[in-house]
């Protein structure tokens, strides 16, 4: 590259570092001769590596420093030198001695053992310990020993550095309690590459500009200003953006699928009578699916619609349905019961309800939360979104149901459908639908569809039209899209994940 | 769904052909059952809960048959007269009142057959009957009882006799409060004043419907040929069509089928009966309803390969199918017939208008406008915990309860700001700031069909250690006046927030919502350690007021 326009993009803490880099190359010595902090040497290293103007290479060392009774000491003085102040010519007790060193019991002990094996002191036993100060002690006073000038060092030392009776010292203050420490650091060397030491050697001081300012503009400065040029190749810290919930990206898309092929939307309540969840959909009362572990109920009893005298008749009998009904005696505190809703259909129940002849043919789809009685687990959630969509047309059939399925599913992007028999109480023909995977290359069940029943159609809009229906969980669409094992983690909201889930691309 | 293991070798032997594996598996699930597996000699099944009678090995084999071709049309099976009678005593009206039975002779209990036969029993119990409330089956060897037998009720004090798997003779109360199939199924003679006994001519009893047989006169053994068969329940179709299924098993196991006579107080019944009812099918309403155009002939065929017959018109229904309601159950089978496979997708032309709802259009627009702000959405469940939306919020208004959650999230959300205060709590190791918002519904009490009111919500919260009421304050701004609105802030308290820093938002005088900086005893209910303010709004009321405007 270019030696000029090499220096243009110089930032000024490259700048600082590099003349230093002359003479140091110690990590800790660039950084008390370039004055900037640590953190900004460091910063200015390594962009100067990436430009080849340097290499780096850390070893680990073992390092001496002080530790806590050091660095008291170091400011406060040896404990044996200030328990040799306190001594005199004449034998004092071991109490008065302790007060006037203020000095621990223990640091006493220690001193006592030490100056006695130097010879220093005097001690005379009877019935309390006596102490006196010698010659040799009064020498020692005199001068500083070699602890003091070792404390007196610039820490941290290298282990390696010590020799003859520094090493000797060392050893001997190491056995001292919380003294000095030895800790494993990181040293850093530099060393500058043939083109680094050129231009370290070349004239850094010219003023470049960092940042373009409103004042220069306005007085037009910029003109006579030199830009420093940046690395535009590096990596920038993270920026976070506002963000949807990627499981509501998934909703737009699937809604968007049912807006293009011309359907209209369907919204409803969440807590529902039994009457629209189940009994309007010809479910027998004494369905398994029924039972209460099954279903979330509520306290109190629904208002029902004039429409339950009607839906009770077709239950027992049929009614005007042609069908002979599920021969049973319909209960009106069972249609009473207030639940969470257990699938969508109890929209298109609704919806169906409220269709006039002239409003047909007529589409209708949901995307909705259904709620289940389950313990949450990595595959069970208590409630849920379903897809759901139907065709009210009195022309339809099932070749037509098969045509839907097959536009809907191509636009989710699944080339192949098909139809397998299943069973549902409130369609006949009933079907579960499998879509040829074009990745695990295989057929996979996603959803069911059906003709609703006469017995449903009927006492809802009046008169037996064909109703086309078919619905999805989402679940399945979701955890295979963003690789979610645990169908947990959808609405776990970790912000992180929110932050950086990849967004729906289909 | 009920599942059956079938035992492939008596499967194929009763099919009348061996396929070959794929096809086998193919030919199951076009039927209209879910194949699990084939392991071994095993067939792994789920049967759909409108096809009872194929839960046993000769059921699901007799559908299968005729499916693929080999035994097609209605199936007949002779009934003789056994000549004995079951006398239904009228103490059983208010108790279980109805009774079908029969006799079936010359079997072959050997192991495998006894399995199949308890298979029948069971998985009939847990489906058609439901779990034994709707029909009860009792299975007893002939040579153990004598006929006539008689169904009657009798005081629970009076019944004494040793039921199965017990080492001695018990008393009705004993066997319901310490038996395994007593305790099982005491809830279905609670609180009945007499229970339900089948007793034969020397006065024996031969069980306590629906819970027990005796052991002594209710255990079929190896040495059995003769079976005597009834079902107990509620309805007396039911308990036929019931008896139908088990019966044309054990004939389809070799078994031959007596009647029985039933004296009932209003007149005599015999059973089994399995003459098939008959059903018209409307030819164009068939075509129509499949998109086909089948001839009669056609249709009739197909039918055949259901197993149905056909006469003058009408169709013959097994009288062991317990599905067919209406003739759209005659038209699944057809469809099933013909194959789910060989119709044609068609697309239709026909012409609607697609549209999306308004209330979902608006709020994607708002929903659109925070994230410009920065914002993150989050989206938690409706059902949470009271003490989220109560004592951790400083709040005391009783959130609406589930009667039977079995999980702890067991009331229904009455606001959104406890879910995002748990999201942020949750996100402490993120980084910060932490703006977050939802969109979602609360629910209260409310003069509804259901006493339930839902609301669409909106509430924001921002999280970070510079974060104060003006802040809050400005998103609410940004968003009301974006709508075309103009929003006051009036002073008011409201526990979750800090007194003097919070208010209620309103438009046109409309109280729409709160604002404030979240209670520091708030937070840290939460565990938390960083300030939070806030504000929660109705966006349904603003979304009509946005529209009027």
């Amino acid at each position: 590259m270019d030696l000029e326009k090499l220096i243009l993009k110089l930032h000024p803490f490259e700048r600082a570092v590099l003349p230093v880099l002359q003479e140091e190359k110690d990590f800790h010595k660039i950084v008390k001769k370039s004055k900037l902090q640590e953190i900004e040497v460091m910063r200015a290293l390594q962009w100067l590596e990436n430009k080849e103007l340097l290499t780096m290479t850390s070893t680990t060392k073992k390092v001496v420093s002080l530790d806590k009774n050091g660095l008291l000491y170091l400011k406060e003085g040896l404990p044996e030198k200030s328990f040799l102040n306190s001594l005199s010519d004449e034998f004092k007790g071991l109490n008065v001695i302790t007060k006037k060193s203020k000095l621990s019991r223990e640091e006493v002990n220690a001193c006592i053992g030490l100056l006695r094996k130097k010879g220093a002191i005097e001690v005379a036993k009877g019935e309390h310990l006596q102490i006196k100060i010698t010659e040799a002690g009064k020498k020692i006073l005199e001068e500083k020993s070699p602890e003091e000038l070792f404390l007196e060092k610039d820490f941290p030392l290298e282990l390696s550095s010590l020799q003859g009776t520094d090493k000797a010292v060392f050893e001997e203050l190491k056995k001292r309690k919380e003294f000095l420490k030895l800790e494993e650091v990181k040293e850093t060397t530099v060393t500058l590459t043939e083109l680094g030491k050129k231009v370290a050697s070349m004239d850094l001081t010219e003023e470049v500009t960092n940042r373009l300012t409103t004042g220069m503009l306005k007085k037009g400065d910029w003109k006579q200003t030199k830009f420093r040029a940046y690395d535009v190749e590096i990596n920038v810290p993270q920026k976070y953006p506002g963000k949807k919930h990627f499981e509501n990206e998934a909703i737009e898309y699937i809604k968007s699928i049912w807006l293009e092929m011309g359907f209209k939307e369907m919204t409803g309540n969440y807590v529902q009578s039994a009457f629209w969840d189940l009994d309007a959909l010809f479910v027998p009362q004494d369905h398994p699916a029924r039972e209460m572990q099954d279903t979330f109920y509520l306290h109190g009893k629904a208002k029902l619609p004039e429409l339950w005298k009607k839906v009770k008749e077709v239950h027992e009998n049929g009614a005007d349905t042609g069908s002979k009904g599920w021969h049973y005696q319909f209960s009106k505190e069972e249609t009473e019961q207030i639940l969470l809703r257990t699938h969508t259909t109890v929209l298109s129940a609704q919806t169906i309800a409220n269709l006039k002849k002239e409003n047909l043919p007529a589409k209708f789809f949901a995307i909705g939360k259904v709620f289940r009685n389950e313990a949450l687990d990595w595959k069970h959630l208590f409630e849920f979104y379903q897809v759901e969509g139907i065709v009210i047309d009195p022309d339809a059939n099932l070749k037509h149901l098969k045509g839907y399925l097959t536009q809907f599913y191509k636009k989710m992007g699944f080339s192949k459908v098909r139809m397998r028999p299943a069973h549902f109480p409130y369609t006949e023909p009933s079907l579960e639908v499998d879509v040829f995977h074009p990745v695990r290359k295989q057929w996979v069940e996603l959803g069911g569809a059906g003709i609703f029943r006469p017995e449903v159609v009927k006492p809802l809009l009046g008169f037996d039209c064909p109703v086309l229906a078919w619905g999805q969980g989402m679940g399945r669409i979701i955890s295979e899209y963003w690789n979610i094992a645990d169908i947990r983690d959808i609405n776990k909201n970790d912000l992180k994940q929110i932050r950086e889930m990849k967004l729906w691309l289909k | 769904m009920p599942s059956i293991t079938l035992n492939k070798t008596v499967f194929e032997r009763l099919v009348g052909k061996e396929l070959p594996l794929e096809e086998l598996k193919d030919r199951i699930s076009m039927l209209g059952t879910d194949l699990e597996d084939i392991k071994g000699n095993d067939i792994h099944v789920e049967v759909f809960p409108n096809r009872p009678d194929m839960l046993s090995e000769q059921g699901f084999a007799r559908a299968f048959s005729s499916f693929i071709g080999v035994k097609t049309g209605l199936r007949k099976y002779t009934v003789k007269e056994s000549n004995q009678k079951v006398i239904i005593d009228p103490s059983v009206k208010v108790i279980r009142p109805y009774t079908a039975c029969a006799i079936i002779k010359g079997l072959n209990f050997d192991e495998e057959n006894l399995r199949q036969v308890i298979q029948i029993q069971e998985k009939l119990h847990v489906t058609y009957g439901r779990n034994r409330k709707k029909a009860a089956i009792g299975i007893y060897p002939m040579e153990k009882i004598t006929f006539p037998i008689t169904y009657k009720a009798d005081l629970p004090q009076k019944i004494k006799f040793k039921p199965l798997e017990a080492h001695q003779e018990m008393s009705a109360a004993e066997i319901l409060e310490e038996h395994k199939a007593g305790k099982e199924y005491a809830h279905l003679l609670q609180g009945l004043p007499k229970y339900p006994l089948f007793v034969d001519a020397k006065g024996e009893v031969l069980s306590m419907p629906p819970v027990i047989n005796s052991d002594k006169t209710g255990r079929v053994t190896e040495e059995t040929t003769d079976v005597f068969v009834e079902c107990s329940g509620f309805d007396f179709e039911v308990l036929n069509t019931c008896l139908n299924m088990i019966v044309t098993a054990l004939a389809d196991m070799g078994g031959e089928i007596y009647s029985l006579r039933l004296e009932y107080q209003e007149g005599t019944k015999t059973t089994p009966n399995l003459t098939p009812s008959k059903m018209r099918l409307d030819l164009p309403y068939l075509n129509k309803r499949l998109g086909l155009s089948l001839s009669e002939k056609e249709a009739a065929k197909l039918l055949e390969k259901m197993g149905y017959g056909s006469e003058q018109g009408q169709v013959l229904v097994p009288a062991y199918r317990a599905d067919i309601l209406h003739q759209v159950d005659l038209i699944e089978d057809i469809a099933i017939a013909y194959g789910y496979e060989n119709f044609q997708e068609e697309i239709p032309n026909v012409a609607t208008i697609g549209e999306e709802d308004a209330f979902e259009k608006f709020s994607k627009k708002v929903r659109e406008l925070l994230i410009g702000m920065q914002l993150l959405e989050v989206k938690n469940f409706h059902l949470t915990m009271k003490e989220d939306l109560t004592t951790k919020m400083n709040l005391s208004i009783a959130p609406i309860p589930l009667k039977n959650a079995i999980g702890d999230h067991n009331h229904l959300r009455n606001a959104i700001f406890p879910s995002l205060m748990k999201n942020l709590a949750d996100n402490q190791h993120h980084e910060y700031p932490q703006n977050i918002f939802e969109i979602g519904r609360i629910f209260v009490p409310g003069d509804t069909e259901t006493g339930v009111l839902e609301a669409e919500h909106l509430s924001v919260v921002l999280c970070h250690d510079k974060t104060d009421f003006t802040e809050i304050r400005q998103v609410l701004e940004v968003l009301i006046r974006a709508l075309g609105l103009e929003c006051a802030v009036k002073e008011s308290e409201h526990p979750p927030f800090i007194s003097g820093r919070a208010g209620d938002i309103t438009i046109n005088g409309k109280k729409i919502g709160v604002i404030g900086e979240f209670h520091p005893q708030v937070i840290i209910n939460w565990q938390m350690v960083m300030p939070a303010v806030g504000f929660e709004l109705n966006l349904g009321e603003l979304c009509k007021l946005a529209w009027k405007n």
